[in-house]
């Protein structure tokens, strides 16, 4: 099983580059989760204590606003990342995550992704430039989202 | 008296490559291409400038003017002889003539649930241009590359243009503003003229030693009397233009030119000229070669008739970038870059030639008597890509 | 190349989204020849001229499709045009998309809002000819899942088994279950062989700008993706100077052009 889990891993896109070894010591961090459609993988405002590496299915970011119902901000799949708020403090989630069809993903708990990283200074480095790796990559999806690009003049 | 020459370019015709007429002689010619049939264009005096309409004759040249010239600033003033061609450029080149400022293009009626485009006929005069300088028939030669020998060939233009006789003169005034030397269009025609006339007013009289350029000019000065221009006059011909040339009022530096323009889009001097630029579309309108335009679709009352009026435009005006409720070129800044970048820079890769010709209308005629030569110089010194 | 319009019955109107429609028209004997890519000067009586690219199937000249965004006076006036109202086609002109090159290729079309009109007719033309190229992958961006324009038609596009398909909203509600974000997110799904791709893609400028980006990003060499470039075009003659790009009339060398060959420009304010 842990070997199992440790191909997931190795084999999963956000984690291609990292040796090894690494990737042995976050394997008992990690589990392999399943979601059905309409299911909340982290709900806006809750503690946010899990980090997802998405391997199947589409999960939707969204914000419930008042009077104007459920906005979607951007949908993640298989090989991105769901979670980063586990990292930040106070560790609370600021968006609702839904699977909009049957998701499987590796779910990281966050305490014990933060004790592994803090003790592993080099894996910590990795995993931390990885991820504003990919922060990065969606700040500016976000800003391009933002300019309305195809709205009316 | 008239010489009969059978060697020579226009030996066949009998007339020599060069010959000398008198004033009278000169008004003469001028009364040959009437007679001919020509509608004559040429320089005279009107509100205070020297403008080109049609003319009579001799007698509405304007005799005994020249100019003077800066930036923002053109005055006429009276000369101590009476040349007849002692000034340089109005405010007008000769586009207004074959490139004209509103042309109606087509007419349409309602019919049968469709539309018909209607024929279309058209009259139009043949020119004769009195005066011609090199520069603006530089700007002629420019115009007819871009508006006929383009995929579309613009009958409009072509009809104007078809059969203008040219009688060109060299250049004896060089104008403030003047930097045909810098853009080698000038001040010596060299091309795209019948007859080049350069003017010589001393002691052995008023003059004038032409030069033969076509077949077409051959045939009208051989109607006319004339002397065999003596090596003197030659002399004292080539001497004009010389002296026009050497006292230029400003030069261009066109070395690298394009490259330079290119590569300084963010120059500060764009700022500068934009602080003091009105997009008045003044320089537009002088510009001998400049040819944006629009169209306007324009519906009788009845809403069953309608005409398409092509206009002149410019890229000084916010419309003229327009797109999606925007214009893409809102500054004022990226108007002027726009506009001096095309004219000196993208104009050599669109038509394999400057499309400025040294006249120097923009400069005398710009309200702030912002001054290209300057503007690109500034650039060029402190070039952000050297 | 002329001014004069030829009149053409409508045959067909249909709705797209609330701004958008497309118009079939009946064209005399011979059709409408064009490469996909290229646009009409389409022309209402009396109110004017509008260039629209084409987005019927090459294949089909006497099927003269026009995909019509209301943004302006004119296209605003065209939204009363019925079955059986004439208007004026004048065209076609501009160049089209580099198929020649394309072939052998594989081809990653990325259209973004009203981008994808001029691209449908280069779509038409890779699945009728689909052995003549490699893998096809073709990227769907608009703003909402009402403003999705050839919704239905994507949708068959997408059960091909021979085609990849994605499309993405940047705005959606509860009721859209497909992706959401910038269509450049799109890409990352997307497994390119960069030495063997061609890449052509028609949207807003900013979003080609990225979309470029991220093409070059992934290895796509800059001559090997190609835009659809718009400006303000009222001769499509190289005649009235309006559609300038610096030294590009976008109307002649046009609308397409690339990218390696604009780069500089691409990135510059008010060119």
């Amino acid at each position: 099983m842990m070997e199992d889990l440790e191909r997931l891993l190795r084999e999963h896109d956000f984690l291609k580059g990292l040796s090894p070894e690494h990737t042995r010591l976050l394997v008992s961090c990690a589990k392999n989760v399943r979601f059905a459609s309409g299911d909340f993988l982290l709900r806006e405002g809750a503690a946010a204590n899990t980090f997802f590496l998405i391997r199947v299915g589409h999960v939707a970011l969204e914000v419930g606003v008042p009077a104007r119902g459920v906005v979607q901000m951007e949908t993640v799949g298989p090989g991105d990342v769901l979670g980063l708020s586990w990292l930040i403090p106070p560790y609370r989630s600021h968006l609702d995550a839904r699977a909009v069809e049957p998701v499987v993903a590796l779910a990281f708990d966050g305490t014990c992704l933060r004790g592994k990283m803090a003790a592993d200074h080099e894996l910590g480095f990795w995993l931390a430039l990885r991820l504003f790796e990919k922060a990065h990559a969606r700040l500016e999806r976000v800003r391009l989202q933002r300019i309305d690009v195809y709205g009316a003049p | 008296m008239r010489p009969t020459v059978r060697q020579g370019k226009w030996g066949r015709v009998g007339v020599a490559d060069r010959a000398t007429l008198s004033r009278a002689r000169f008004a003469r010619l001028l009364e040959v291409l009437r007679e001919d049939g020509y509608q004559l264009v040429g320089p005279t005096v009107r509100g205070g400038a020297i403008v080109h309409e049609v003319i009579d004759g001799i007698d509405d040249l304007p005799e005994g003017w020249t100019d003077t010239q800066e930036g923002g600033t053109y005055r006429l003033v009276r000369r101590d002889d009476r040349a007849l061609f002692g000034f340089s450029v109005g405010p007008q080149s000769y586009k207004p003539f074959f490139f004209a400022a509103t042309v109606s293009l087509w007419r349409a009626r309602r019919q049968d649930g469709s539309f018909v485009v209607l024929d279309k006929t058209r009259t139009l005069p043949r020119l004769a241009l009195v005066g011609a300088r090199s520069c603006d028939l530089h700007g002629l030669a420019i115009q007819d590359k871009i508006l006929l020998e383009g995929s579309f060939a613009d009958p409009e233009y072509e009809a104007r243009r078809r059969g203008t006789f040219v009688v060109a003169v060299n250049c004896g005034h060089a104008g403030g503003t003047c930097f045909c030397v810098s853009m080698q269009t000038g001040p010596r025609v060299t091309r795209g003229f019948d007859l080049a006339l350069t003017e010589l007013l001393d002691a052995d009289g008023h003059r004038f030693v032409v030069e033969v350029g076509s077949d077409a000019g051959a045939l009208v000065l051989a109607r006319v009397d004339h002397e065999e221009t003596s090596e003197a006059d030659r002399g004292a011909a080539d001497g004009v233009v010389a002296r026009t040339a050497s006292s230029m009022g400003r030069t261009l530096d066109t070395d690298g030119i394009k490259e330079l323009l290119y590569r300084n889009v963010d120059h500060p001097r764009w700022d500068d000229v934009a602080g003091r630029c009105l997009a008045c579309t003044n320089c537009t309108l002088v510009c001998p070669t400049c040819f944006c335009s629009t169209v306007e679709d324009v519906l009788d009352v009845d809403g069953e008739s309608t005409e398409r009026v092509q206009r002149w435009d410019s890229c000084f005006t916010m419309d003229h970038s327009h797109l999606h409720g925007g214009s893409v070129r809102p500054s004022i800044r990226s108007r002027y870059r726009q506009w001096l970048t095309h004219k000196v820079a993208s104009w050599i890769d669109q038509f394999g030639m400057s499309g400025c010709v040294g006249c120097g209308r923009c400069i005398t005629w710009c309200p702030v008597g912002i001054d290209i030569t300057e503007e690109v110089a500034a650039i060029r010194l402190t070039d952000k890509g050297a | 190349m002329t001014w004069i319009p030829e009149p053409a019955r409508v045959l067909r109107v249909h709705q797209e989204t609330a701004d958008t429609f497309t118009l079939h028209f009946d064209v005399k004997t011979g059709g409408c020849r064009f490469t996909p890519g290229q646009f009409n000067m389409v022309y209402l009586f009396g109110v004017g001229e509008v260039p629209i690219s084409i987005s019927g199937d090459p294949s089909e000249p006497e099927a003269l499709v026009h995909t019509i965004r209301a943004v302006g006076t004119v296209t605003t006036a065209m939204k009363s045009v019925k079955r059986g109202s004439t208007l004026g086609i004048r065209g076609p002109y501009g160049n089209g998309w580099p198929i020649e090159e394309a072939l052998g290729k594989d081809i990653i079309v990325v259209a973004g809002g009203l981008g994808i009109a001029p691209l449908r007719s280069l779509v038409y033309l890779l699945l009728n000819r689909r052995s003549d190229f490699g893998a096809v992958t073709i990227l769907v961006g608009a703003r909402s899942p009402a403003d999705i324009v050839y919704r239905a038609e994507i949708e068959r596009w997408r059960r091909r088994a021979d085609a990849t398909i994605l499309v993405t909203v940047d705005h959606a509600g509860r009721d859209w279950t497909g992706e959401v974000g910038v269509v450049t997110a799109l890409l990352d799904r997307v497994p390119i062989q960069a030495d063997r791709t061609i890449a052509m893609t028609c949207g807003p400028e900013v979003m080609m700008r990225f979309t470029t980006r991220a093409l070059v990003a992934r290895g796509v060499p800059s001559e090997r993706i190609f835009l659809a470039l718009e400006r303000n075009m009222k001769c499509a003659l190289r005649f009235c100077g309006h559609c300038q790009y610096r030294e590009t009339f976008v109307c002649k060398d046009g609308p397409v052009l690339r990218l390696d060959r604009i780069e500089q420009l691409l990135w510059q304010r008010e060119i």
